[in-house]
C-alpha cells in the first residue's frame, strides 16, 4: 500500500487495526520473529509517511524505558549464568527474555506511531464513538484534547511573555517563584475556561447530548488494510503454533 | 412594539466592584441597540445578566414580558436568546466546526440528522461551508468568531447579545461579520468599541458609566475629517478640543 493508501484509511479502520496488530505482534514468541515483526511494522511507519529520523527521536522515549529492562531482567530471571556481578548473576535466559520484550515493545510502538500518530487525535475520538465506546469516556476524551490545547497554548504564551521580559530560569528564589506563579495561573486560567465553557453549553440549552458527525464510509482501501491486517495475524498464530 | 429586556434599578457586584449600580435599560423589538462604555465599566456583565449569568443584588429584570430571576426563569429565555462571547474560545469545545455547530439545533430537541441538516444550512448561508470539517481549536481567531456566531444562529434566536463582535477581526472577516450581523432580523444588543461599525449596525445608543446607562448619541459633524463620536445626550460637544488634538499630532 502507498502512502496515499495510508494517508486515506478511516479512523475506525485504524483504532481496529492498530489494536489487532498490536495483539499480533505481542503473541509473537522469540527473537527472530520478534525482528520480523520489527521489521515489517518500520517499514508500516515508513510507508505511514515518517521518516526515519523522526521515528528515530520518538522510539528513543520507548528504548529509554526498555534499558531499565536490560538492567533487571537478567539478574532476576533464573537460568544458566552467564557472567557475575557481585553477588548477583547474569543469565542468558533473561537476557534473551529482555532482548525479545524489546523488539516487541518497539514493534508496537511502530505500529501505534504509523497508524494513530498520523491522524489527529480529535478523530481517533470521534471513531471510538462510532465503534459504539462509551459515551462518557470519548466526551471526556475529546474535552481534554480540545482544552488541553488551549492550555498548552496559554502555558506557552505566558511563558514566552516571562522569557520576553529577560526570564531566564534556574534555580534562584526569584526564577522558582516566577515558575510557581506560572504554574498557579495556568490552573487558574483552566478553572476559570472551565467555568465559561459551561456557561456557554448552558446557554446553548445544554442537557448532557453532544452531536457526533455522521461516519464517513469504508471504502476499499479499508478493505485491503484489514486483509493485510487478518494475513499477519494468521502468521503470528502460526508462528506462535510452531 | 413589544419589549424584550426591562430593567429597573439593577444592582450588581462583581468581586469587590459594584459594577451596575441601579441600571435601567429598555430593550424593544427589532432595535440594535449599541452598548458602549469604557474598559471595565461592566458591559460584558451586564449582557451576562441578560441571560442570568449573573445575579444582581437588587432590582428588577423583564424578559419577554416575565420577571426572570432565577435559573428556572433563564431557561427559556435563553432559547430566544443567543449571547456571542467576547473570547469565542469559550464558545467553541466541540471537535470539528460542524458538530459545534450542530449542538444548538440538538439540544432545542431536533433529531441528530435534523440537527447536522441545519448546521449545515447555517454554515452555508453564512459562507463558512468550507470550515465544515475542521478541527475548532485550530481555527484561526477570525474563523472562531464566526463559527461561533454560526452556532448560535443555528439556533435561531429572536435576540442577539453581542460581545465585540469585530474586535480582532482582520478587514476582509470584519466586513464580513458587518454584512452577516446587518443582514439579520433579530434584536439586538451590540458591545463594541469599533465605532464605524456601530454607526452602520447601531439604531440607538447607550453609555454604561458609574454603574448606569445613559442615551448616547452616535454622530458625526462636518469637520474637516469627519470624526464619529458616541456621547451621552447632555455631555458637551468638545469638538474644538478634539480638533486641536488632531491637527495637532
Ligand atoms: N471574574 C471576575 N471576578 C471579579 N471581578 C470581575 C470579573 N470579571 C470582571 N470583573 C470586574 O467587573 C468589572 C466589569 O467587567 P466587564 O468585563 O463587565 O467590563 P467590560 O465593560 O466588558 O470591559 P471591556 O470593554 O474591557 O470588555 C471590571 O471592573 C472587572 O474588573
Ligand atoms: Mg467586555
Amino acid at each position: 500500500m502507498s502512502r496515499d493508501h495510508l494517508a486515506s484509511l478511516d479512523p475506525r479502520t485504524r483504532l481496529l487495526g492498530a489494536f489487532a496488530l498490536v495483539l499480533a505482534v505481542l503473541s509473537v514468541d522469540g527473537p527472530a520473529a520478534g525482528l520480523l515483526a520489527v521489521a515489517a511494522s518500520f517499514a508500516l511507519a515508513l510507508a505511514a509517511g515518517w521518516r526515519p529520523a523522526a521515528l528515530a527521536r520518538r522510539l528513543v522515549h520507548v528504548e529509554g524505558i526498555m534499558a531499565a529492562l536490560f538492567l533487571v531482567l537478567p539478574f532476576t530471571t533464573p537460568g544458566t549464568a552467564l557472567f557475575h556481578l557481585g553477588p548477583l548473576a547474569a543469565t542468558s535466559d533473561g537476557l534473551l527474555l529482555a532482548f525479545g520484550l524489546m523488539l516487541r515493545v518497539t514493534a508496537s510502538a511502530l505500529i501505534v506511531l504509523a497508524l494513530l500518530a498520523t491522524v489527529e487525535p480529535v478523530r481517533l475520538g470521534q471513531a471510538l464513538a462510532r465503534l459504539r465506546a462509551p459515551m462518557r469516556l470519548v466526551q471526556l476524551l475529546l474535552l481534554v484534547l480540545r482544552y488541553g490545547a488551549l492550555l498548552r497554548a496559554e502555558l506557552r504564551r505566558m511563558r514566552e511573555a516571562a522569557r520576553a521580559r529577560g526570564f531566564r530560569g534556574g534555580l534562584s528564589i526569584h526564577a522558582l517563584r516566577s515558575f510557581g506563579w506560572l504554574a498557579g495561573m495556568t490552573l487558574v486560567r483552566a478553572l476559570e475556561r472551565a467555568e465559561r465553557v459551561e456557561e456557554g453549553m448552558r446557554l446553548r440549552l445544554w442537557q448532557g447530548a453532544l452531536p457526533v458527525a455522521a461516519p464517513g464510509r469504508l471504502g476499499r482501501v479499508d478493505a485491503g488494510f484489514a486483509m493485510g491486517v487478518l494475513a499477519a495475524l494468521l502468521a503470528a498464530l502460526a508462528g506462535g503454533r510452531s | 412594539m413589544s419589549t424584550v429586556f426591562a430593567l429597573e434599578g439593577i444592582v450588581l457586584q462583581r468581586g469587590a466592584s459594584r459594577v451596575l449600580d441601579g441600571a435601567d435599560l429598555r430593550v424593544e423589538q427589532g432595535e440594535r441597540l449599541a452598548l458602549v462604555g469604557a474598559n471595565g465599566a461592566g458591559k460584558t456583565t451586564l449582557l451576562r445578566a441578560l441571560v442570568g449569568l449573573e445575579k444582581p443584588l437588587a432590582g428588577r429584570l423583564v424578559a419577554f414580558g416575565r420577571p426572570a430571576a432565577d435559573e428556572a426563569d433563564f431557561r427559556p429565555v435563553r432559547r430566544r436568546v443567543g449571547l456571542l462571547f467576547q473570547d469565542p474560545d469559550d464558545q467553541l469545545f466541540c471537535p470539528t466546526v460542524l458538530e459545534d455547530v450542530a449542538f444548538g439545533p440538538l439540544n432545542l430537541g431536533e433529531t441528530p440528522q435534523a440537527a447536522f441538516a441545519t448546521a449545515r444550512a447555517t454554515l452555508d448561508r453564512l459562507g463558512l461551508d468550507h470550515l465544515a470539517d475542521r478541527i475548532t481549536h485550530r481555527l484561526s481567531g477570525g474563523e472562531k468568531r464566526l463559527v461561533a456566531l454560526a452556532g448560535l444562529l443555528a439556533m435561531a434566536p429572536e435576540v442577539l447579545l453581542l460581545d465585540e463582535p469585530t474586535n480582532a477581526l482582520d478587514d476582509a472577516n470584519r466586513a464580513r461579520m458587518l454584512e452577516l450581523v446587518a443582514g439579520l432580523a433579530a434584536t439586538m444588543v451590540i458591545v463594541s468599541h469599533d465605532r464605524l461599525a456601530l454607526e452602520r449596525l447601531a439604531t440607538r445608543a447607550v453609555v454604561l458609566q458609574g454603574g448606569r446607562l445613559e442615551p448616547a448619541t452616535i454622530h458625526r459633524h462636518p469637520t474637516g475629517q469627519p470624526t464619529l463620536h458616541i456621547h451621552g445626550l447632555d455631555d458637551d460637544h468638545r469638538h474644538e478640543l478634539e480638533l486641536a488634538a488632531r491637527t495637532g499630532s
